[in-house]
């Protein structure tokens, strides 16, 4: 989340798609009610009528996996009736800047493409730049370089009855939710959008929320109050899990992992673009602080700038090369990996195509499976069909505690750090996992000790010091190494910092070895007085919009709403005078904790030299409405989900997304528009289960309510079949086949795409044959296909196809 | 002091909190249960289950409508069950709340005439014999906590609280309720503590959710114990 839960209740229009946030995040709507009670209008986008719908004004239903035609239509409707927010677009986003002449798109390629390698050269996107490195502008707007008519232009086939005719909604459902949503462009009004993997999970997910980026910026939403780009996260700590770089291509801090494409630390430090804009604050230039420092806290006095501080040490990724889940899964199917931790998951549920998941689990040699409860991936070898004497794989499942046993934090969507004392003692055997990595790299740091090996330097020098007197694991220790420390006497401007104490902002993290801090973002939040996560405090900011800045800490820097410099006038006063977020106020800012301590602009033409640009994050400074970064094209466009039921994309003369990865094995197998897989089916959570159901299957109370897999059809698609309610039927798709009980709903309606009527059914992905006993509930991950972003190759569980046959 | 609820549907996301939260709090146990072609589970209230929420889909006025109704016990004013058992050492009102509460005498009561009393559809019936539902939490209550229900809504569809404020505040939400469903009511204000605000004809929530909806059989037994009403309370208040 740019913003955070409590702001919800500032916005005017609340946007939920590609989430059932009632649903699935209940206490989101504490706040979606009090804006509602507000006077705020509720706007509900999704293929089936949810708990969130039941609560909407404004519902309808599209599509799944066509969020691009729907947001594109927008993006052209606010563009044709001129809705935006002139001096917000002009002063604050790229949309000025003039795109250098390779840019081109046409047939549904971009510049740049190379279709044996389905990828892109992005070096034909650059923007035009002067001779100081400065981008070029046209503030008139009207250049045909600019990026402002570039969108125009892209933008314009996105007309309404095309955009029906794809997404299956009616145009005067468009036109109600454009022109609701639109209404926002006007000074004072903000509109935000709560997300979730209802737009992540696609062969497009990153540019469906690049084309929400674009609807608020060209609406002057981002920076403000009850505004912004709200990621609903899936669990109560994957910010914080992100964040902590539990993922292939990052390290904590969102640094990017070590590639061999930067095989020396100077090339690592100097790969970020530079601006040649004074103005611009392009915070990332300074990386070099972070890396060393995160490299001073992962090997301590063994980091040294000799042997470039252990860089060489890191693991790096072959350059090119992904190594994300379907990734992983894909080389473990084909007997790459020998060895695998599945901790605190559950692969053979949760992920996409999980017979393939299934079928990669007995390729190993062995697997450790670290979980609260037994799981269908610790049993996968005595699972439906498998014969237990011909799996080869060595099991071991070490028993976790719950986290309410266990000290330590949670970071929230809202990125606001949370600290957690622990209840009750850990029952039996179980353990918290901090103490089962501590004694797991102790055991491996002593054989390597023992025995040497291929690389032990990276092992035996990791700083391994998170013991507490007994032993044990110390989250203390650990959230004070992560705040970081001054290893030597720093001297910045007049103060001095003294070796051993904490480092109180990132701003001081130097890149000369005299500071250590496990994740720069979190600088700050344990500083010498204190774990600020802990922090309960009760008081709003003076703006009393709801930041309560003393309740926990957020990162960064305890800042509540990010880009908050956009909410501000060049004179720093609040564009929306009643819920203001900074105000500059007698040569300061009050409120919340601004993007940085710099005055405001002044003047647009001829701003303060002490200034900068609002979007500090970006290279140049500005809101990013043309994204030259990306792997699949700068501007959002709509390709159709792997499976689908249209013989071409009507849109484009691509019909998946050209840069989509593609697997070819036998279990990867896909069918589109394919008489055999009639119906669009997509995945979901219900309120009372949680992920794969490990923790609430078990739970009878929750069990009690949602016993059993199901799926729901429309009543038009029961009659056409003659479904009964609550009758039994085996879903198919081309790679597997799940039983479950029909629920016959008027909450599912037939979509009709030009002449076309389609059908969409959809799934709860909470169960797994492990629980309840009878052994036949099963997981929706049977069906979903092996494809996903090309940018994060998150898998696309949102939009396949399937069939329903009578059991 | 007297208590009372208020459950403001339009505001029930109906993801099911306050049942699991009741049932949490009284220990009772999950029923085995099959998907019947809803999300509502269990089917219906029992000796297991004091809270229920039900969920009925309606086209009204040409809009699709998911209704929620977290169905309970409303304490009524004049509750027709105690009436009906006139047995207090059964079933009596709870002095300080208003609770109307049931204690395990109900085994030795007429538990059928009981259960046709109510007009809300609410008593049941357990295996030992003795009816049982909601009540209030009322070990919660006496000790200055909210009921397990409203304590667990993320939402703030329950308020609980003094019956004098929390009829107060009925009335003003159900004025700004108005605003967006024009049909919106307080479903039998004037006789129970649970007070529902519906934002359509309760009927299409459920259909034991308002008691105007069914006559209430009176039988002979309450005939005569409500003419014996009076003297029974003129010697309840000189003793």
């Amino acid at each position: 989340m740019t913003n955070h839960w409590i702001d919800i209740k500032n916005s005017d229009v609340i946007l939920i798609m590609g989430s059932n946030a009632a649903e699935n995040h209940p206490i989101s709507f504490k706040y979606v009610v009090e804006a509602q009670n507000r006077g705020a209008t509720l706007i509900c986008v999704d293929p089936r009528f949810t708990r969130t719908a039941s609560k909407a004004d404004i519902y309808t239903a599209l599509r799944s996996g066509t969020d691009i035609a729907f947001l594109g239509g927008m993006i052209k409707y606010i563009l044709d009736n001129k809705l935006y927010d002139e001096e917000y677009v002009l002063g604050y986003t790229d949309a000025a800047m003039l795109v250098g002449e390779s840019f081109d798109f046409k047939d549904g390629l971009f510049s740049g493409y190379d279709p044996k390698k389905r990828a892109y050269d992005k070096a034909s996107w650059a923007l035009m730049r002067d001779d100081n490195g400065v981008p070029r502008r046209d503030d008139t707007l009207e250049h045909p370089r600019c990026v402002f008519q570039l969108l125009k232009r892209h933008y314009a086939r996105y007309s309404l009855p095309l955009v029906s005719r794809i997404t299956g909604t009616p145009e005067k459902d468009l036109v109600k939710v454009y022109r609701t949503f639109a209404a926002t462009g006007e000074r004072g009004r903000a509109g935000t959008i709560l997300y979730a993997m209802g737009w992540t999970q696609h062969t497009v997910g990153v540019q469906n929320i690049r084309a929400m980026s674009i609807i608020q910026l060209l609406l002057g939403n981002m920076g403000v109050a009850g505004g912004g780009i709200n990621a609903l996260r899936g669990e109560s700590n994957v910010q914080g899990s992100t964040d902590q770089g539990l993922l292939f291509h990052i390290l904590p801090g969102y640094l990017a992992t070590p590639s061999t494409a930067w095989p020396r630390l100077e090339d690592y430090l100097k790969r970020r673009p530079k601006s040649g804009d004074p103005l611009s604050a392009n915070w990332w230039q300074n990386e070099p602080k972070y890396i060393v420092s995160l490299l001073k806290a992962y090997f301590g006095d063994a980091a040294r700038k000799e042997n470039e501080f252990g860089y060489g040490w890191l693991p790096k990724l072959d350059a090119g090369q992904a190594y994300s889940w379907l990734d992983l899964f894909d080389a473990m199917h084909a007997g790459k990996i020998k060895g695998f931790f599945a901790w605190g998951m559950n692969p053979a549920c949760s992920g996409s195509n999980a017979v393939k998941t299934r079928e990669a689990l007995a390729k190993l040699d062995w697997m450790v499976a670290v979980n609260l409860f037994d799981n269908e991936t610790a049993s996968f070898w005595r699972g439906p069909g498998v014969q237990p004497d011909r799996i080869g794989t060595e099991v071991f499942l070490l028993p976790a505690c719950v986290s309410v046993e266990k000290e330590g934090s949670i970071t929230n969507s809202g990125r606001w750090m949370q600290w957690r004392y622990a209840g009750p003692k850990p029952r039996a055997e179980s353990r918290p996992d901090g103490d089962i990595i501590l004694a797991l790299g102790r055991k491996v740091r002593e054989l390597y000790r023992a025995e040497g090996g291929a690389f032990p330097e990276p092992v035996l020098h990791l700083k391994w010091d998170y013991e507490g007197p007994h032993g044990e694991f110390d989250p203390h220790r650990v959230a004070q190494w992560i705040n970081g420390y001054f290893l030597e006497d720093v001297k910045v401007g007049d103060a001095v910092h003294r070796k051993g104490t904490r480092v109180p902002a990132f701003a001081l993290l130097q890149a000369d070895g005299s500071t250590a801090c496990g994740n720069w973002i979190y600088c700050g939040s344990y500083p010498e007085k204190g774990n600020l996560s802990a922090r309960r405090g009760q008081e709003d900011a003076p703006n009393g919009i709801g930041l309560f800045p003393e309740f926990a800490w957020a990162w960064p820097v305890n800042r509540r709403i990010l880009y908050n410099r956009a909410s501000v006038d060049a004179q720093g006063q609040p564009r929306d005078r009643k819920d203001w977020v900074i105000r500059w106020e007698d040569g300061k800012w009050v409120g919340d904790v601004p993007d940085g301590p710099w005055p405001p602009l002044g003047d647009l033409k001829k701003p303060n030299p002490a200034s900068r640009w609002p979007f500090i994050m970006t290279v140049h400074g500005f809101g990013q409405i043309y994204g030259p970064g990306l792997n699949d094209g700068p501007f959002p466009e709509h390709y159709e989900p792997l499976e689908c039921p249209l013989e071409r994309n009507y849109m484009n003369a691509q019909r998946i997304n050209p840069v989509a990865p593609v697997w070819e094995g036998k279990t990867d197998a896909f069918a589109t528009c394919d008489p055999r897989f009639p119906y669009v089916a997509t995945t979901y959570r219900v309120s009372e289960h949680w992920q794969t159901g490990v923790m609430t299957r078990t739970q009878p109370w929750l069990l009690e309510t949602q016993p059993q897999m199901f799926v729901e059809i429309s009543e038009e698609l029961a009659a056409l079949r003659q479904f009964r309610n609550g009758e039994r039927v085996r879903a198919v798709s081309a790679r597997g086949a799940v039983e479950c009980t029909v629920i016959v709903t008027k909450r599912f309606k037939p979509l009709k795409l030009g002449d076309l009527v389609v059908h969409q059914v959809g799934f709860p992905w909470h169960f797994g044959w492990r629980w309840p006993e009878s052994g036949r509930e099963e997981s929706a991950n049977l069906l979903t296909p092996s494809t996903g972003d090309p940018n994060t190759r998150i898998p696309e569980t949102k939009a396949f196809m399937v069939n329903l046959q009578k059991v | 002091m007297a208590k009372a609820f208020l459950i403001d549907t339009t505001v029930c996301t109906g993801c099911r909190g306050c049942q699991i939260a009741c049932k949490q709090w009284k220990k009772l146990p999950a029923a085995k249960t099959e998907n019947r072609g809803t999300y509502q589970n269990p089917e219906d209230l029992s000796h297991t289950t004091y809270k229920l929420v039900r969920m009925n889909e309606a086209e009204i006025d040409g809009k699709l409508r998911w209704l929620f109704f977290p169905d309970q016990c409303r304490h009524c004013l004049e509750p027709p069950c105690l009436e009906t058992a006139g047995e207090p050492k059964a079933i009596y009102r709870h002095r300080a709340t208003g609770a109307v509460l049931y204690t395990p005498v109900t085994r030795d009561i007429d538990t059928e005439a009981v259960i046709e009393s109510c007009p809300y559809n609410i008593p049941r019936k357990a295996p030992d014999g003795r009816l049982v539902k909601c009540d209030l939490c009322i070990d919660r209550v006496s000790h200055g906590l909210l009921p397990a229900c409203v304590q667990t809504c993320p939402t703030g569809a329950m308020k609980f609280g003094e019956e004098k404020d929390i009829r107060t505040w009925a009335r003003a939400r159900l004025a700004e309720v108005r605003h967006k469903f024009p049909k919106a009511v307080l479903v039998n204000p004037d006789k129970v503590r649970v007070l529902y605000l519906t934002a359509f004809d309760p009927t299409r929530y459920w259909e034991y959710a308002i008691a105007e909806h069914r006559e209430i059989p009176l039988t002979r037994a309450t005939a005569l114990r409500r003419m014996a009403q009076p003297v029974r309370d003129f010697f309840a208040a000189i003793l």
